[in-house]
């Protein structure tokens, strides 16, 4: 009961907020937003019974991603912000329709499908459920989490480890200045 | 009793709005913003779905997976907002239109 009210609450936040980032017209004010958008998704996957996806999405999101983000936009420039914040003071201008109304039709056919597919009801969850292998909130993930990323999952965890560290050096690349070269 | 079409519907109402931001906002960092949103709408579904999965821990694990892939994206796509605000002195998509300088 507890959990439901929980999950109604965190669903209501996330979504409240980022509705907010897509219609606020001020910059700084939706990417704090976003922030908060960040937690509750945190909130949600505690929910599910993900604590340690949670707290590496804090860890990572809030604390890496959301910073790099406030930093470019704050080195690129007040005059851009400021013009952008004055050219659409209307709610919702006309070209803005054509985008409502493709992400709109999307949501419906998302729906539609996820109420159709029933996935409560897939062959490989209810096999699951009777062989017990449904994490249940005095599982302990961390664990089992840990050995499968040293076991099963190893050679997926090696190419992002590659990926990520080719993405710095390239990003540090780019950002260099360009006298230098 | 929260099932997973409850989770499938938070996450295809963010994967909306991410997609309006995207189409709508004039801003490089805005859009950046929303394909973040995107991809969180589907590490959601990849949480949901690893409850039911004890012992190999597949949702999980590509979860967290996602979550640096997106780190990384990140990084590499702010580097190269602040190089077109250097060049162009504006990050909105559509008024860059040249690839050379």
């Amino acid at each position: 009961m507890m959990v439901t009210v929980l999950f109604y609450i965190m669903a209501a936040i996330t979504l409240g907020s980022a509705l907010y980032v897509a219609g606020s017209k001020n910059l700084v004010r939706s990417v704090f937003m976003f922030f908060v958008t960040l937690f509750a998704l945190a909130g949600l996957y505690v929910l599910s019974l993900a604590d340690f996806v949670a707290i590496t999405q804090v860890v990572v999101y809030v604390g890496g991603i959301l910073v790099l983000i406030l930093f470019a936009f704050m080195l690129s420039g007040r005059e851009t912000l400021s013009g952008l914040q004055q050219q659409n003071n209307r709610l919702i201008s006309v070209n803005k329709l054509p985008a409502l109304l493709l992400a709109s039709l999307f949501f419906i056919v998302l729906v539609n499908v996820f109420l159709k597919a029933n996935a409560d009801d897939a062959n490989w969850i209810k096999q699951a459920v009777e062989q017990h292998n449904v994490i249940t909130p005095q599982t302990v993930t961390i664990n089992n989490l840990g050995v499968n990323l040293m076991t099963n999952y190893l050679l997926p965890f090696e190419v992002i480890s590659i990926l990520l560290l080719m993405a710095l050096v390239g990003a540090a690349h780019l950002s260099r200045k360009e006298e230098a070269v | 009793m929260i099932t997973l079409t409850h989770y499938l519907l938070v996450s295809a109402g963010l994967f909306s709005i991410g997609l309006y931001i995207i189409l709508s906002k004039q801003n490089a960092i805005q859009i950046l913003i929303g394909i973040e949103l995107m991809l969180n709408a589907a590490i959601l579904n990849l949480v949901a779905f690893g409850k039911f999965d004890q012992l190999n821990n597949s949702g999980q694990s590509f979860a967290l997976f996602a979550i640096v892939l997106a780190a990384a994206s990140t990084a590499v796509a702010l580097a190269i907002v602040l190089n077109v605000y250097r060049r162009y002195k504006t990050i909105d998509p559509g008024k860059i239109n040249q690839l050379k300088d």
